[in-house]
């Protein structure tokens, strides 16, 4: 897909030359292109793909970590690991159906739980898709639209209501023990997770 | 096959975020091999998920070898990932990991008056377990400590207000008092999983449940 024909020293022309834009952060415009940047890291096995990827997602995956209570050296460690995975399990990679930030949201969350707890965690089983054809364009950027959307949606929420959608998220804590450590009811944390939602739902209309 | 009761945004979300326990996490991920309004709804709280780990500014930067020293991982061999395994009418894939491949391998343990139970094993809070319900048969009227999930897997029950077929799931809170019975001439399995110990009405019941860990 990226230049599958890219010989081995423009090969790592690019490399360099994408990682140390993506590091600087000074994509223009639409910001990389990720779902043709982990299409290429899927079909190609394209490393310089993978590094922008990589220098991308691994310091958020980081923080994201260090929010549900690793310090830095262990969020370091699994953001390591996850970022592995990412490119191990690249086969499963389906831009038509997830975000790349959904799709390794999914493998962060599931190191911590394996991690922190040592818990298996069920997933569902997959649908029999039956035979695969390559989603068009559309297709394929539609979920990163989604995604980016609900970005958009939720920064637009209220501090409070967005802070707890996101503790939700961040932290290894059911609603619960947010009530707990809040000092507020379980009801009315459901309450306002609830509202936040309804209010997302209204934004993205 | 139609479902009619399904997962609430709470449980959809808390499974999207992985604060779940392991036993409520197999019911919702069984529940959705089932149901697909469930499994889109999934895949949005999921896409909020990335929305919130990509969005904004929240980076921790990375040490300098960092890339280098994942190029170096990408050569080693990857974990083997678990064989796909093969469809059964009654047990989805995930349950599947609990009680093997078929019907015929659960250990059911008698539970009185012809319900049987298999307790599943897994960690953290709350319990799963698989019932065994006889047609016509009831499970003993028994309330909650907290929330239970009942998900219907073969033949259907009905308690006092609903009916409930296979994938459906009923959501049970402490205030609910209510009495599972099997309809129809098909016996009922179905999972079940409670954050805690069930409270039976009957004094027998209540006597037992120590030793029957329900």
């Amino acid at each position: 897909m990226l230049r599958a024909a890219v010989g081995m020293g423009k090969g790592y022309w690019d490399l360099a030359d994408k990682v140390s834009k993506a590091a600087k952060g000074q994509e223009t415009g639409a910001g990389p292109d990720f779902a043709g940047l982990m299409l290429a890291v899927r079909d190609q096995g394209d490393r310089a793909a993978y590094g922008v990827v990589f220098q991308h997602f691994a310091p958020r995956v980081k923080a994201f970590l260090m929010k549900s209570g690793s310090d830095a050296a262990l969020a370091e460690e699994l953001a390591q690991d996850v970022m592995v995975t990412v490119w191990h399990k690249s086969a499963q990679i389906d831009p038509a159906r997830a975000s790349l930030s959904t799709w390794i949201f999914t493998i962060a969350r599931n190191r911590r739980i394996d991690y922190f707890r040592r818990a298996r965690r069920p997933e569902p089983e997959d649908l029999d898709w039956g035979a695969t054809e390559e989603p068009d364009a559309a297709d394929m950027y539609q979920a990163a639209e989604e995604t980016r959307r609900l970005g958009a949606a939720l920064s637009t929420l209220p501090e409070p209501q967005r802070a707890l959608i996101e503790r939700a998220y961040y932290g290894d804590l059911s609603h619960s023990e947010i009530a707990a450590q809040t000092g507020l009811p379980l009801g009315t944390i459901k309450s306002r997770i609830r509202l936040a939602l309804e209010r997302l739902r209204q934004n993205m209309n | 096959m139609t479902i009619k009761h399904h997962l609430t945004d709470d449980l959809l979300m808390s499974y999207a975020a992985g604060t779940l326990s392991e036993a409520f996490n197999l019911a919702v991920a069984t529940h959705i091999s089932l149901c697909d309004d469930c499994r889109a709804a999934l895949a949005a709280y999921e896409a909020m998920g990335g929305a919130i780990l990509d969005g904004g500014d929240d980076v921790a930067p990375m040490s300098d070898e960092a890339l280098a020293r994942a190029m170096v991982r990408l050569d080693m061999p990857a974990p083997t990932a678990a064989p796909k395994k093969p469809k059964h009418p009654v047990l989805p894939a995930p349950l599947q990991d609990y009680v093997g491949t078929d019907l015929s391998v659960i250990k059911w343990r008698k539970l009185g008056m012809g319900v049987r139970q298999a307790i599943l094993p897994t960690k953290g809070k709350g319990s799963a377990r698989l019932l065994h319900i006889p047609a016509g048969q009831a499970v003993p009227d028994h309330g909650h400590r907290g929330m239970e999930l009942t998900l219907v897997l073969k033949g259907a029950f009905r308690d006092e207000a609903q009916q409930f077929a296979r994938g459906d799931i009923e959501i049970a809170t402490e205030a609910d008092e209510h009495t599972p019975v099997a309809m129809g001439d098909e016996d009922c399995i179905c999972l079940a999983v409670t954050d805690a110990p069930l409270r039976f009405n009957a004094l027998i019941p209540r006597l037992m449940q120590p030793i029957f860990r329900i």
